[in-house]
């Protein structure tokens, strides 16, 4: 028997099957993308860190990037059995932790975060049912396969699901 | 352009020496600055990719206080402070010469008080890199979090995350009198940084 929670830690992709559940723990200005099969009930999570993998030199980890992570989950959640048409998805994170004077917009890399993993979303035709993101603290996020709901946890602006 | 990974372990030791006496001048540093004795530990530099680096600090969810301080010279870096938040508080009884307990939430005083204690710790850690590199670093003023761990060092990893994997953290225990405080620095060059670094030392 397999465990009931999955962990993602930074830059990873995990996959699961109901009734487990994915867990990313301390998102910053990274995003937790989940996305889910409502039929066959498999759910994946990618903690991405940055927005676009083509200004990197090189991409050995795809997980890392919103653009080539989100894909890398699609096509791991499609051998688990899910249709790709069925696939919905919810964010969260996305923050900015640290607050410069005066910031340039390579700070603002929450928000970077955030587009980028929207519209490979949207490239991908996979619609975003809820997002939980921007501000300036930190996420843990648990996420049912079961039946599709977001735990977004805070250490000082409580707790929610989306 | 190098990443840690591809390092030699002359480079890797070159790197880490550096960071130890950084962090040692850090010590004094402290010390002189609360009129109390600091001692520390033989500093711990490792590499360690990114999913463990939050492991070293005692795990993503662990809530911490985060200094983070960028350098824009012709070695571009960030220097990030990283220590667990009760031994933060504790920090800032003696700092501020309060009863110990006194200080357990984060006014404008505290904030105030830690940033300096970041500023002072983070600026003789960039002095020994000076020596060493015949560079000069001027530090920007430092920008403090407190929150999860993992949501800090996720911000400031992603400065090197475009060519890296990994990262150099160093771990500092200071011991005043009988108690130890766990404190983590993080040297964080930019991609063409660490070559540069590596040449300026000698181990190119």
């Amino acid at each position: 028997m397999a465990d009931e929670t999955v962990k993602v830690g930074m830059a990873e992709v995990k996959t699961a099957l109901a009734p487990q559940s994915l867990i990313t723990i301390g998102l910053g200005s990274c995003i937790g993308i989940c996305l889910w099969d409502p039929v066959k009930k498999v759910g994946g999570l990618a903690h991405i860190m940055l927005p676009d993998s083509t200004q990197s030199r090189k991409s050995i980890n795809k997980a890392k990037f919103a653009d080539t992570g989100i894909r890398v989950l699609v096509d791991e959640m499609v051998s688990l059995g899910a249709n790709k048409t069925r696939l919905v998805a919810k964010i969260a994170g996305g923050a900015q932790m640290f607050n410069f004077p005066g910031s340039s917009n390579v700070m603002r890399i929450g928000d970077r975060n955030a587009e980028a993993v929207k519209k490979s979303l949207k490239e991908l035709s996979i619609r975003l049912k809820a997002e939980d993101t921007g501000g300036n603290f930190g996420r843990t996020i648990e996420f049912f396969t079961e039946n599709g709901d977001l735990l977004v946890k805070t250490i000082n602006k409580g707790q929610k699901i989306i | 352009m190098k990443d840690y990974s591809e390092l030699t372990q002359l480079q890797l030791d070159a790197v880490k020496e550096i960071s130890n006496i950084g962090a040692g001048n850090a010590a004094t540093a402290l010390s002189q600055m609360i009129g109390r004795k600091i001692d520390m530990t033989v500093p711990q530099a490792s590499i360690a990719p990114f999913p463990q680096i939050v492991d070293i600090v005692g795990g993503a969810d662990k809530g911490v206080a985060g200094g983070y301080m960028r350098v824009n010279s012709d070695m571009p870096l960030g220097i990030l402070f990283l220590i667990p938040e009760e031994q933060a508080f504790f920090f800032l009884d003696f700092i501020l010469g309060s009863p110990s307990g006194t200080n357990d939430s984060w006014g404008d005083l505290q904030k105030s008080a830690f940033m300096e204690v970041v500023n002072i710790l983070a600026g003789s850690y960039l002095n020994a890199l000076a020596c060493f590199t015949n560079h000069t670093y001027n530090p920007s003023v430092p920008a403090m979090a407190v929150d999860m761990a993992g949501a800090i060092l996720g911000e400031v990893l992603q400065q090197i995350g475009e060519v890296s994997d990994y990262a150099l953290v160093v771990e500092n225990i200071f011991i005043e009198e009988e108690k130890e405080i766990k404190g983590y620095f993080f040297l964080l060059p930019e991609p063409q940084t660490l070559e540069n670094l590596l040449q300026a030392l000698g181990v190119a």
